[in-house]
Order: C-alpha cells, then structure tokens, then sequence
C-alpha cells in the first residue's frame, strides 16, 4: 500500500469541482434507490478520453474520501496500462492511498473484471462502462429502449438468446452477459465475462456503475438478485477452464491465455493478478510457477 | 520460464517523455510560439475554440502546440480544462444583427442594405501553391476603405421576414437548455440540437450537410447570409442591476433559407436552418445551418427519412471528444473478453467438426 503523496496544485480534491460531485452523488442515491435503473447524468469531460473509463473516474471521484484506499483493475491486472493511469489519476488529485490487495481496499475500479475474491459490506466497486444500454445492439435508439425498459418489455433479448440456442445449440454470449436487477430492470454488466455474473449475485459489496461517454450511472445496491437471462431447458452456464492456474494452481478461476513462443506454446494464468500473487505467496505452486514467487505476477516494481 | 508483464508505470512515463521529445522536434529549428500560432494558424485556433466551446485564442493555441497541431487533441486539451472552470452565470443573448462586420455575403441577393463585403475569403483564389510563402514574405498591407459610413446591415433574413415570405423565429424568451449540464434526452428541443452542432466535429458536419445536397433529406438551400464580425458580450449582473459588457467575441453566423412547399398547418414559406460558430469558421457555420434545416423535417412534416435528418443518429455522433475516445479506447486491452471469445469459438468449431468432420479434415490439409 503507498502512503499518501502530494497532490498537483490547481484542482479540487479529485479532480472534480464539489457542485459537480453533487449532482453525481445524487444521480447515484437515485441509481440505488432503483437497483439497475440507468439514471442520466451530466457526465464532464475528463482529462482522459471518454472510452477510457471517464465514467467510472467520475464515479469514484463523486464518492472517493480521504480516508479510502484504493485499487484499480483493468482485465483483472493492477499492472495494465489504463489501470496505471487511473491509479496515478486519483494518487496526484486525491492523494489518497493506493492498494493493489483487494483486501485492504475500500474502493475498486474496474474495467472487465470482478475480483476473484469476496468482496465484503465495506467495499465498494466500481465499474466501467462503455455502452450502458443492453438491449443497443438490438435496438439503436435511446427513445425505443426507454420505452423497452419502462414497459418491461424484453422479449427481443430472449428471442436474440433462444436464436443463439437454435443457431448452436447453446447461448452464444461470453461477455456483457445480460443480467436482470432485483427482479425487474435489465442491465449490462459492463463487458465482464459472464464467469463473472454469479459474483454480482447478492454481493455484499455496493456495485457501481458509471459511463461517461453516455452519460449515465446505475447501481446494483448490496444483497439485491443479479440473475443472468436464460430458459429452463437451457440454464445460464459458467465458462469452465478445463486448466487450473499455471503459476499458483488455483482452479475455478478465470484464466488468461498467454502465447510464449511463435510455435503456439500457451500458459494459463489467473487474471487476477492480485489472487494469484496472494496464493503464491501462501505457498500455492502452479505447474509452471516453481520460481520465487516475488520474481513473477505479484512481483515488486523495479 | 515465463514472467509476467510488469513495470507498466515506467514505461508509460518513459512514453510520455518521448512524446514530449518528439514534439518538440528538431531542436536545430526555432521552437514555436503560441503567440505565433494564435496570430498565423488562426483558423486552426478559431477551429479548436468553437468545438472545445471556450473561447480563448490562447488557450487553444497552447493546445494546438501541445497537441503537435492534432487539433482533435487540441480541442480535448481545452474541454478538459474548460470543465475545471467555474461557472459564475450565462451571457446575455449576443445581437448579431449589430454585428462589427468583418465579411458579409449573401447569395439571394445581389444587393441589400450594406451591401457585401467581401472580406478576408480563400474564395476566388487559386489554389496554387504558393513558393514564395516557404521564405519570409511580408504581404502588401491591406487598402483602407476612404470612409466605410458605419451603414446599418440587417439579416437579409428579417427583410424576408417582414413580407411574411420566411418563417418566423422561435420565442425569443423562451429558456435555453445547456448540454454540458443536463445530459442531452430524446427528442431535443432546437436550442439542444444547436448547441450540440455548434459543438460539433467540422468533419462530421460537412458529410452530413453533403449528403442533404446529394439526395440524403434534401433541403433546397439558399445561402440567405453569411455574416463573420465581432459582437459585445454582455453579462446581467444582479448587483449593479444592468447587464455590462465583458468584451468582444468574433463569430461567424449563416442564415440558411430553404424552399418549403408548405403542410396541412403551415403555409407554403420560406424556412431557416441556422449555423453560429465561434471564429471565422464558414464551411462549420454553413454545414450546420443545414443540418439543423434537416433535424427540423419531423417539425415539418416532411416525408421520408435520411441520416441527416436522424436526430439520434446526429446528436449522438456528432461530437469528436467522445468518437475519438471510443474508437481510440480499441487499443486498451481486452483480452479478458477476447479469451471468453476464443473459448467460445474454439467451442464452436469443435461442434461444427462433429457435424461435418470432413469439412474441418480438409480445411486441416
């Protein structure tokens, strides 16, 4: 964990003016008031490109406290370069220490992945999104989907998953898995692989959502259902790797493909990169992690 | 043995410090003023003022020379920083009828009140390259008018207006929404929808505005008035009770008038479409003029439908921050999603090979 650095002259705490944190803090309450709901917002423009995580930015800057410790993922690494320059965003705005362990954070940002670990009460994360409206790709127009989404009306989604089943016999959708809130809104998940739906299930943890580019926020309060479209003869199904982790042995996880050589040598390891790291660090050993466990993932900055 | 990628912060720090080497370029040749961009990249400068939505030629200029002259960038720079700003209140509405006139053309008339006046135009120039500019070339100064009489130039639009043969203007008192502080909702009332154009990428704007002229809700457009000069910027301030002037902005307005056979409710006129751009920014102001004319079909229940005419499609695409941003955001990483798509993939092959083994053997040969 950093200690807390100087922050750069010239900007509020957090980048964002407190009259613009209001509106998004309120924006929020009426996002967890109404589980799934997509609340718009008067999103600013960011010193990063929208696309890059300007919503979930804004999010965490609207909530962040000088108190809080903070990690930022991106495809489950602290390492990725978006992650970097997120974390560095909030260190020199903020000042506010900074965790790559998911344990003593009290606030994440992610992009595309939901920590392998439980995320407990006092924890918040935060996602980002780049195309907050599930049913978009099926129907264009944000006056349509409204209306969709104000009548209950999704019976496109199913029709777009039952062609899915009857094109090849099983759902075809591997990230951005639709999932429905607390028994009645709609809501992408953000492009997480659906590995990840069932950890939104009744998750301690308040989810946040924030895209900027599109100006809208919601929210998946703690505890409430996130339960992933399907058909009882076709259940929602959990992508299994059929490897377990290669440097720390851990199975049931979600794992990256890594090409090592030109003749299609490959290696499955966590994307968890925090997970992996701790497990190593615990004495777990994957079939190719018999080196010092400080020398690989979890390895310190040089 | 493999050791996983790491040391992402370094070597974006050490990115960042070539990026700034690169800028600077050869440091055998004089490094750039902004003075000198603001003076002699004017347009440039005008360009990133009108769709960053500040206007301070400095400022742009220093973003311009930041951005190594990538004026998208540049314009990103400004709206990051405009953000930042405190906002203290809203102008009042400028009169661009009492407008300092720089340039003033109009092409339904071949003479009004005040005349045209031609202006600084790349218009009627060849367009010859010019190899004498590529050496210091100081230009003849400009001839001085004997005595320009300050004359009174109306739009050609309002002289339109008093025959009854154009529409008239919305409510002038009507409250005017503002898109940086309420997120823009469908339908968009006019005042919305020209603020997002005023905004909007030049680029964007001119194909949209071509395509109305190819067929795409054609629009059958006059060039009413094309007016580019400096106005008063006014403030209402509460205290002393009276609005004072803050200072000068130089704009560039077109006033659109488009044929208009008339509907069940309306009679046949003459109808706007308007374009106001900071600057002097004509092929922006025009290109906007008649994508607002073409947003404005449904309003006149005008037949069939074009992307031009797509107030969804407009509205939402128009803006070069945000597509920038979201096609530029590709180059992050995805490869958690692309591994649920390989696995997909590879799943679906196998099941395609059992069904029609031969086929995937002879794709194997």
């Amino acid at each position: 964990m950093t200690s807390p650095r100087e922050t750069i002259e010239g900007y509020n705490f957090a980048y964002l003016d407190e009259q613009t944190k209001r509106m998004i803090r309120r924006a929020l309450l009426k996002a967890v008031a109404i589980p799934g709901y997509q609340v718009p917002f008067a999103s600013r423009e960011m010193p990063m490109p929208f696309g890059w995580g300007t919503g979930g930015v804004q999010v965490t800057a609207a909530i962040l406290g000088p108190a809080d410790v903070l990690k930022v993922i991106d495809q489950g690494s602290d390492d990725t370069t978006n992650a970097v320059s997120i974390r560095k965003f909030f260190e020199r705005t903020a000042g506010v220490r900074t965790t790559t362990r998911t344990q003593e954070a009290t606030l994440i940002q992610t992009r595309h992945r939901i920590p392998e670990a439980v995320l407990r009460e006092d924890q918040i994360l935060v996602f980002q999104v780049p195309i907050p409206e599930p049913l978009r790709f099926l129907e264009p127009r944000e006056t349509e989907t409204r209306k969709m989404h104000a009548l209950e009306e999704y019976g496109l989604m199913h029709v777009k998953l039952y062609e899915d089943i009857a094109r090849h016999g099983h759902i075809a959708t591997t990230y951005a898995y639709p999932v429905k809130v607390a028994g009645r809104y709609l809501m992408d998940p953000s492009p997480t692989p659906k590995f990840d739906n069932p950890k939104m299930h009744m998750s301690a943890a308040l989810q946040l959502f924030g895209a900027g580019r599109e100006k809208r926020l919601y929210a998946v309060p703690p505890h409430t259902p996130v339960v992933s479209l399907d058909f009882e003869d076709h259940p929602f199904e959990v992508t299994q790797f059929d490897k377990a982790c290669a440097l720390c042995g851990a199975e049931g996880v979600y794992l990256d493909e890594i090409v090592l050589d030109d003749s299609g040598e490959r290696l499955f390891a966590c994307s968890d990169t925090d997970f992996c790291g701790s497990r190593r660090a615990d004495g777990h050993v994957g079939a190719q992690g018999a080196t010092p466990a400080g020398r690989l993932i979890a390895g310190e900055d040089d | 043995m493999y050791v996983a990628v790491k040391g992402g912060e370094k070597a974006i720090e050490r990115a960042h410090r070539l990026l700034a080497s690169r800028r600077r370029g050869d440091a055998a040749v004089a490094e750039i003023d902004p003075t000198q961009i603001e003076a002699q990249l004017r347009l440039a400068v005008d360009r990133v003022m009108g769709e960053s939505s500040l206007y301070d030629g400095g400022l742009a200029a220093l973003a311009i020379k930041q951005a190594r002259g990538d004026l998208i960038e540049a314009i990103f720079l400004v709206r990051a920083y405009r953000t930042t700003l405190p906002r203290f209140g809203y102008a009042e509405p400028v009169e661009t009828g009492s407008m300092t006139i720089r340039r003033r053309i109009s092409a339904t008339y071949k003479d009004m009140p005040g005349g045209q006046i031609l202006g600084p135009t790349f218009d009627y120039t060849h367009r010859l390259l010019d190899f004498a500019l590529a050496a210091a070339n100081e230009p003849p100064a400009p001839v001085q008018a004997d005595a320009l009489s300050p004359q009174a130039m109306p739009r050609v639009c309002d002289i339109l207006a008093e025959d009854g043969l154009i529409e008239a203007v919305g409510d002038a008192e009507a409250p005017v929404g503002d898109l940086t502080r309420d997120p823009l909702a469908f339908p968009a009332p006019r005042d919305l929808r020209l603020q997002n154009l005023a905004r909007g990428d030049e680029g964007f704007l001119l194909s949209l505005a071509y395509s109305t002229q190819r067929g795409y809700g054609r629009t059958h457009p006059f060039v009413g008035e094309l007016r580019f000069g400096e106005v008063e910027v006014e403030f209402f301030v509460e205290e002393v009770g009276f609005a004072v002037p803050l200072g000068t902005v130089e704009l560039t307005e077109c006033d659109m008038v488009n044929q208009f056979k008339g509907s069940d409710t309306a009679p046949p006129q003459f109808t706007r479409g308007y374009g106001l751009v900071f600057g002097q920014a004509e092929r922006k102001a025009m290109s906007m003029a008649l994508v607002d004319r073409a947003l404005r079909s449904g309003e006149l229940a005008e037949e069939g439908s074009a992307p031009a005419r797509d107030e969804e499609f407009v509205l939402s695409h128009s803006d070069n921050v945000q597509a920038t941003g979201f096609v530029e955001h590709l180059k992050l990483p995805h490869y958690v999603d692309f591994q649920a798509e390989l696995a997909l993939l590879r799943q679906l092959r196998r099941e395609f090979g059992k069904a029609r083994p031969a086929d995937i053997a002879g794709e194997a040969e």
